[in-house]
């Protein structure tokens, strides 16, 4: 298990720099002179020269790729201008609150997913699974941002239940029942469409489970029908929808820029919007660079789920 | 085409969604010609407008604007700019994935290396990093969508193109001459276009969305160009005072994403073949019962099937794969059942325990009784109390009846504590001896494989195995040795053999070898499209079989050491079960069939032990018992 772990950190380190090698390419899309762009149409010809000389932008492309991945390396990833602080420290602090609500909601849709799509599968056609359905059919319709925001009119404004936005209450805040009741609608706006999504995977590979002959040899044996699905049909199952979990997260983790928006979390979605208005381009490269790497360590982590589930593939 | 049309209709959501979006069209088709305000005519006097107002039938937002006239203003630049940017993702994804998968080689392992370094970032943050680039603005909003999904058709269209790039049509445009251009354009292009419009109707709902989306953050439409999700973002500030301004165009964005949502399953539904058949049905835990005629009295045999009936209802047909069955099984005795495949000799045993799946499977009529017990009656936790305790199963192939990612000592003791409250490590001990019972070498070790690590022998010993698991008085055995080589047949075969005379088990054994039931059983009852049309001695029956369908059965056994011996297939098919004659199902391929043969339904008639369902037998069965 240890050498396959390994094996699959080695295998992500060109995909690391591939995700690189294609933010730098994108960041030089930027049209016409990008300290200009920084600076705005006004900067005194001085200005842009310092900046530019400041960003290395007077050497060539190449030598300036491997000058600014070094530099990551190093754990410099150069200043930001808009909040004048280094940018791993911006992101650190902004990723932390991100992590809370991306997470609970990862958590969230992959319960609520798989536990509605196992009861709808267990009940096809039934009045449970029509619902579940109906449901789901609206989770997945529904856009984030929109439904964050009905349900602060909701809970928040009519029935004064939840804390409109932020992370924490201004005054007396900061323990964790402040951060449960600050988490509650983002993370249930957030984790609307992936569970929506998760339950119709796990419905179909459930049906698709419940019809092999392994489910019929579980009944022979006397099994109870009950243990013949939670045990038997999603077990097997879950080879299928754990890959399903792993794109979704991906979905999870950068939608939250909507519900940071909406909610006003302090998250890095947040932070990116800004610094993409302000034009703190070393910002957004820094952070669109560290949270697509989160990603790719996160894919690791769901394929050696995988391989801990399902004896089969080799490890 | 007009199939295809029915289908997605016949399925109502998809229906619903269809006249959801033909309304959305319609809306924004409708609404230019309408004396509708300009949509950007700001008037700060009559802001925040309820709906319903003289004038503005769904309000003003915040500059006093029309919000009827934004809102198809808005949906209409959202429409175009969520299908153009599906449009331009599917071109160039497509021409990226033909190109890799007709070209093959270096050319398909560069680009497909960079889509998957593409694939590799969270969706949205690729595109705010383009939005970043290029500056925030509707067009770039546009060229962000577009660009993240193009690795998303590339990928699918390239998985195409692979498949179609070595067919012969492919090959012989290449031989004809063609460049490598015309090929692609006229070979190819249409053979993957289905795919890309599928593929596009499920994505164009999230490009909207996502548009929809940048814009709702600032970063696509700028004032006072709106499309729906700039108005869902200026309206933010005033959602607290006045929602209406929020609702409008986010219920928009809802609906048209729904509606292509219902569409885009709809048209895959419809193409997806599996879901046609309606074969996607979930069998449930028993099969299920629908007796009509009287239930038939107790008898006091071991196992006994009282003219079972089972049917499969696939839409408006009714296949009888068990049309009036009747056997009986005593303590210690081997019963071959033998026949064709489609015969109705699974389906029968399966029918015992009410494992046929339902739906489609249906009993309908008849009895199984267990020491004169009904078990079709049952309710479904007798039934489960009777399943592996006392009758217990043995399955064709052991590499899909044993569960994949369990060890097989955990199987087997899944199979004991079903039915007996053991600790888990008594449980493991008797999973030893049991895998000792059917001599398995090394039981101990084997305990903690995984089906796919064993051979396949050992995995039907496995299979044997857990059916003793209970110490059951019968075993129902459904061609346990049909998927083995010949020599681990015959251990099987024997081990089996073995087990029955040492414990006075009673097996049935379903099989299309007569040359299994020679070895194996006492007696055999042959069955032919759901019925049973001979019954007897298995000597008996091999040495003077009376129906014309038995001795050409036999005749289709190929023997070792016999000479040159002609080996006669049975010309013909076996009738389909919708289907049957009022008469001998066999008749149409019988040479000695006869007008009554097909005239009315002939009885199973013989006496003692032997019976055949014949007008014209081979051997009266009087003579030969």
């Amino acid at each position: 298990m240890g050498g396959y772990i390994l094996k699959r950190l080695l295998s992500a380190v060109p995909v690391l720099l591939g995700i690189t090698v294609i933010v730098f390419l994108i960041m030089s899309l930027i049209p016409g002179d990008p300290a200009t762009a920084i600076l705005g149409a006004y900067a005194t010809p001085e200005n842009v020269e310092k900046l530019n000389r400041d960003l290395g932008l007077d050497e060539p492309m190449i030598e300036r790729y491997f000058i600014w991945l070094y530099n990551m390396l190093q754990g410099d990833f150069g200043r930001s201008y808009s909040l004048n602080r280094p940018v791993l420290d911006e992101i650190l602090e902004r990723f932390s609150a991100t992590l809370i609500l991306a997470g609970t909601s990862f958590i969230l849709c992959s319960i609520l997913g798989i536990l509605a799509g196992v009861v709808s599968a267990a009940r096809q056609y039934g009045m449970a699974d029509k619902l579940i359905t109906f449901v789901v059919l609206i989770g997945i319709s529904v856009p984030s941002f929109f439904l964050g925001m009905m349900m602060i009119l909701l809970f928040a404004v009519n029935l004064r239940w939840l804390p409109v936005s932020g992370m924490y209450a201004i005054y007396g805040g900061g323990d964790l029942p402040d951060l449960i009741r600050h988490l509650t609608m983002p993370a249930l706006a957030l984790s609307a469409v992936a569970t929506g999504v998760i339950a119709r995977m796990a419905r179909s590979a459930m049906l698709e489970v419940l019809r092999q002959d392994f489910v019929r040899t579980a009944r022979a044996k006397g099994v109870h029908e009950r243990r013949v699905i939670t045990r038997h049909a999603l077990r097997a199952a879950m080879v299928a929808i754990i890959p399903v979990l792993g794109i979704q997260a991906g979905f999870v983790l950068s939608g939250a820029v909507y519900i940071e928006i909406v909610f006003q979390w302090p998250g890095v979605g947040r932070m990116l919007v800004d610094a993409i208005l302000t034009r703190d381009l070393l910002l957004v490269q820094g952070g669109v660079v560290f949270v697509a790497a989160c990603y790719v360590l996160f894919n690791i982590a769901v394929d050696v789920a995988q391989s801990l589930l399902d004896p089969r593939i080799k490890t | 085409m007009i199939a295809f049309l029915r289908r997605l209709f016949r399925n109502r959501l998809a229906g619903l969604g269809a006249v959801t979006f033909a309304a959305i069209v319609l809306f924004v088709v409708v609404t230019p010609l309408l004396p509708l305000p300009d949509p950007n005519a700001t008037a700060t006097a009559d802001r925040f407008m309820r709906p319903f107002s003289e004038g503005h039938p769904l309000g003003t937002d915040h500059l006093g604007r029309d919000l009827l006239a934004r809102l198809a203003a808005g949906t209409r630049l959202s429409l175009a700019v969520g299908v153009a940017a599906a449009l331009i993702a599917a071109t160039i994804g497509s021409a990226i994935g033909i190109v890799a998968g007709y070209f093959g080689g270096r050319i398909d392992n560069v680009i497909m290396r960079g889509v998957d370094m593409l694939m590799a970032f969270p969706y949205i943050l690729l595109a705010l990093a383009i939005v970043a680039a290029l500056g925030p603005g509707l067009m770039n909003a546009l060229i962000a969508v577009a660009a993240v999904n193009v690795p998303f058709f590339a990928r699918n269209i390239r998985g195409i193109t692979v498949g179609l790039a070595g067919r012969e049509f492919v090959d012989a445009a290449r031989l004809s001459g063609m460049g490598h251009t015309r090929i692609i354009l006229s070979e190819l292009l249409p053979n993957v276009l289905p795919v890309i419009v599928i593929a596009m109707s499920t994505t164009v709902g999230w490009m909207i969305l996502e548009t929809a989306g940048l814009s709702f953050l600032g970063l696509g439409s700028q004032p006072p160009q709106a499309d729906l999700g700039s108005m869902l973002g200026e309206a933010r500030s005033a959602l607290i005072t006045h929602p209406h301004t929020s609702v409008v165009p986010g219920l928009m964005i809802f609906f048209i994403v729904m509606s292509i949502n219902l569409l885009g399953d709809g048209v895959r539904d419809a193409l997806d073949p599996r879901l046609r058949s309606g074969a996607l049905s979930r069998p449930r835990a028993m099969t299920e019962v629908k007796r009509e005629d009287p239930v038939p009295a107790p008898t006091d045999d071991l196992l006994a099937l009282q003219d079972l009936h089972t049917q499969f209802h696939v839409g408006d047909r009714v296949l009888r794969a068990v049309d009036g069955v009747s056997l009986t099984v005593a303590p210690g005795e081997c019963l071959g059942i033998i026949g064709e495949s489609g015969s109705g000799k699974s389906v029968t045993a399966l029918s015992v325990m009410g494992l046929v799946a339902s739906p489609p499977g249906l009993i309908t009529g008849g009895a199984v009784r267990f020491r004169g017990e009904d078990l079709v009656g049952a309710p479904y936790e007798r039934l489960r109390q009777a399943r592996g305790d006392r009758v217990a199963y043995i399955f064709q192939d052991p590499l899909s009846t044993l569960h994949p990612l369990y060890r097989v000592g955990d199987q087997l003791a899944e199979a004991i504590r079903a039915h007996h409250k053991v600790a888990a490590k008594e449980a493991r001990a008797r999973a030893v001896a049991l895998l000792r019972d059917v001599r398995i070498p090394n039981a101990e070790s084997r305990l903690d494989d995984y089906p796919h690590e064993m051979s396949g022998g050992m995995r039907q010993r496995v299979g044997i195995a857990m059916a003793l698991a209970n110490e059951p008085d019968v075993i129902i055995a459904d061609e346990p040795t049909t998927a083995l080589d010949v020599t681990v047949q015959a251990q099987i075969l024997s081990l089996l053999d073995d087990l029955r005379r040492d414990r006075g088990l009673a097996i049935v054994f379903i099989t299309h070898d007569f040359g299994v039931v020679a070895q194996l059983c006492d007696r055999v009852a042959v069955m032919y499209a759901g019925r049973i049309v001979e019954e007897g001695p298995t000597g008996a029956v091999l040495n003077a079989p009376a129906h014309p369908y038995t001795r050409r059965l036999i005749a289709c056994v190929p023997e070792l050491g016999q000479g040159r011996r002609e080996l006669a297939a049975i010309p013909g098919l076996p009738p389909t079960l919708d289907d049957l004659p009022a008469g001998c199902a066999f008749a149409p391929r019988c040479e000695k069939a006869r007008p009554a043969c097909s005239a009315a339904p002939i009885p199973l008639e013989g006496s003692g032990r032997r019976a055949v369902r014949c007008l014209y037998p081979e051997t009266r069965p009087e003579e030969a018992a």
